[in-house]
């Protein structure tokens, strides 16, 4: 990163379509960049494919939170049930995995979807309530009905002039260079 | 997408020859409507100021909503004696209300995550309402169960937790996997909810003019930017939270017909009840969404996005799962007369024909016969027609799940102890507050949060298609 650059975040640039947005992300990612995101106001369909996104992350959390939840429900009814005021009813072992299954099952999914949420908002790092977009005026209506391509910075191929006339080239609009 | 494009140069010659028809697809937004007008729409709803309808409504139901704390204060000074509940009627209206309320909760979450897995673009114009319906149900619901234990201020021992003297809860119990069930239910469906809601929060944020909505809103959105590496991780967690509530959804239904069908009571003890009960809670579930969504969609004008198809769709699933449970009532007394057992066949020809046959027919032309109507174009186009019959599916449901628990408990194996049970103002009281209770939550949803998914209804548009022309 040279000097210049320090006090950028990035180049942005705005489209009103959506197949604008889509070939123009194909081109981004075909030119080799590594630090850019396209901003949208709904999930765009093949988006993911259209960046070169590798698949999310989430469903390790997931998988992780389900096993932590069915052994913890295990754990639970056993330490309750057999182990620290073992009760006998009805002539039946004190613990399996049967009588208490509904419980596990529960357990499993609960924690299961714990760590789907924060899974996330961990992958995303949210919350951040203070990045440097939020200073885009324009940022506003990406929310709403616009489309937005960012160039970040600190990918090593970034460069002011170059990255604009490139955006300008995808056929953006708006291009304005972000302040950190 | 892409896929159907390379498809259509290489489709086989006999299709140019005989031509066939398109099927026409139902557009699900009308009028063309745009990604602004979605925006508008949804965001005026939050934006304007308080209508006076939404005023006046707060004020009715926080009247109504009082008389559930007149009845549980009432209750809690003076003991579950106050409610019609004796021998040998020990479960009364707390249980029948109970289950009332937790079946409507179940088709928001139909809504939201089975119809998600299954593709049903439809769902998206009526998934948040649907999923607020869920939460603020079984809200109700949990009132009873917990006022139900009597010491109100031992409902703590539900929880994984010893007692005074170290005992801890038995989970040999189906009660205590109502607990496990309903408590994950709340809390998936909580999450849920609001993980969906977090882009449209970041919408209302971005419009915000005032500086204590911004921060209001900022504080709820997280700090969403709608970067495609978010969606990515946004839609996959989406996707896993429909997967888990799936099986979440259908086991919640199935241990609370566990806490009948685990005893041994005639008419209680049936393989049935799982499948039964969860076709009865979507039936319900959808009734009550039409309810709530029928009124809402004329009051804001939302006919371009809950348009008759979604009207339609829905008014279908209700004839479905209304014909499923009239199929379940017939297996049943089937069943009874095929057992070969006695009890079991007088628990049922007592429903139809004993003290309570007066409710079991309620329950039948509400809940089997009303719907039928749906079968009918004319019907489903007839929109105050088919809130009626939404009302009337309510009230059917109700008295299901009256029939099988008085029922059952008023007439069992020993003549001797029968009785008639008959509720306590109380137990009015109680349950009456308890539509105020839910109303004050939902209006309170209406006003301060986005009603209608917008980023799932944009993306359902067909603009929102990158490879449409």
């Amino acid at each position: 990163m040279n000097e210049r650059n320090e006090r950028i975040h990035g180049v942005a640039c705005t489209f009103r379509k959506v197949s604008d947005v889509f070939h123009a992300a194909e081109k981004v990612r075909d030119a080799g960049w590594k630090n850019w995101d396209v901003h949208t106001p709904f999930p765009i369909h093949g988006m993911d494919q259209a960046m070169g996104l590798p698949r999310s992350p989430v469903p390790r959390l997931t998988l992780l939170g389900g096993v932590t939840g069915f052994i913890t429900g295990c754990l639970l009814t056993w330490y309750m049930n057999s182990y620290d005021y073992p009760l006998i009813v009805g002539g039946k072992p004190y613990w399996s995995v049967i009588f208490p299954f509904p419980v596990l099952y529960e357990c499993t999914i609960l924690f299961a979807a714990f760590g789907t949420f924060f899974g996330q908002f961990i992958f995303n790092r949210l919350p951040r309530h203070n990045h440097p977009l939020f200073e885009l005026p324009n940022f506003a209506r990406v929310s709403d009905d616009t489309f937005m391509i960012v160039l970040e910075a600190r990918d090593p191929q970034f460069h002011v002039d170059e990255s604009r006339n490139f955006l300008q080239s995808l056929g953006g609009q708006e291009i304005t260079v972000i302040r950190d | 997408m892409a896929h159907a494009h390379d498809s259509s140069s290489e489709r086989p010659a006999i299709l140019d020859k005989v031509r066939p028809a398109e099927l026409p697809r139902s557009p699900l937004i009308l009028n063309n409507r745009g990604f602004h007008w979605i925006t508008d729409k949804v965001c005026g709803i939050v934006e304007e100021e308080t209508p006076l309808w939404w005023k006046i409504m707060f004020g009715v139901a926080l009247f109504v909503a009082s008389f559930t704390f007149i009845g549980l204060g009432y209750l809690v000074a003076t003991g579950t004696g106050t409610w019609g509940l004796r021998s040998p009627v020990g479960w009364g209206w707390a249980i029948v209300n109970f289950v009332f309320w937790v079946g409507i909760g179940h088709a928001g979450t139909l809504i939201s995550a089975i119809l998600c897995l299954l593709r049903q673009k439809w769902r998206t114009s009526i998934n948040r309402a649907a999923e607020a319906m869920t939460i603020f149900a079984v809200c109700c619901a949990g009132l009873f169960p917990l006022f139900h234990v009597g010491r109100v201020w031992f409902g703590w021992w539900l929880l994984p937790l010893p007692n005074q003297n170290g005992i801890w809860p038995q989970f040999r119990s189906p009660l205590e996997w109502d607990v496990f069930a309903v408590s994950t239910y709340f809390t998936v469906s909580t999450l849920f909810w609001y993980m969906g809601m977090i882009p449209d929060l970041g919408t209302i944020r971005d419009r915000a003019t005032t500086w204590w909505r911004k921060a209001f809103y900022s504080v709820l959105a997280m700090g969403w930017r709608g970067g495609n590496r978010q969606w990515s991780n946004f839609e996959m967690a989406y996707l896993l939270l429909a997967g888990l509530s799936t099986p979440l959804v259908l086991s919640v239904h199935t241990i609370v017909s566990f806490d009948f069908a685990v005893s041994n009571v005639p008419g209680w003890h049936t393989t049935i009840f799982p499948p039964y009960f969860v076709a009865g809670a979507i039936f319900s579930g959808f009734a009550m969404v039409l309810t709530l969504m029928l009124p809402l969609r004329a009051i804001y004008r939302l006919h371009d996005v809950i348009n008759q198809y979604h009207i339609d769709n829905m008014c279908k699933i209700i004839l479905a799962t209304g014909t499923m449970v009239g199929y379940a009532y017939a297996t049943e007394f089937f069943i009874a007369a095929y057992s070969g057992n006695s009890f079991e066949k007088f628990a049922f020809v007592n429903r139809a024909f004993g003290q309570y046959a007066w409710a079991y027919w309620i329950m039948v032309s509400c809940n089997v016969i009303t719907p039928q109507l749906f079968w009918f174009k004319k019907v489903r186009e007839n929109h105050s027609l088919v809130w009626i019959i939404c009302l009337f599916v309510n009230v059917g449901m109700w008295f299901e799940r009256f029939v099988i628990t008085i029922t059952s408990l008023a007439n069992d194996y020993l003549p001797s102890s029968w009785g008639y049970y008959s509720p306590t103002i109380v137990d009015i009281f109680t349950f009456f507050g308890t539509f105020g209770f839910f109303s004050v939550l939902f209006l309170l949803f209406v006003r301060f949060l986005p009603l209608l998914p917008m980023a799932e209804v944009k993306m359902v548009a067909p603009q929102a298609d990158p490879h449409a022309h």
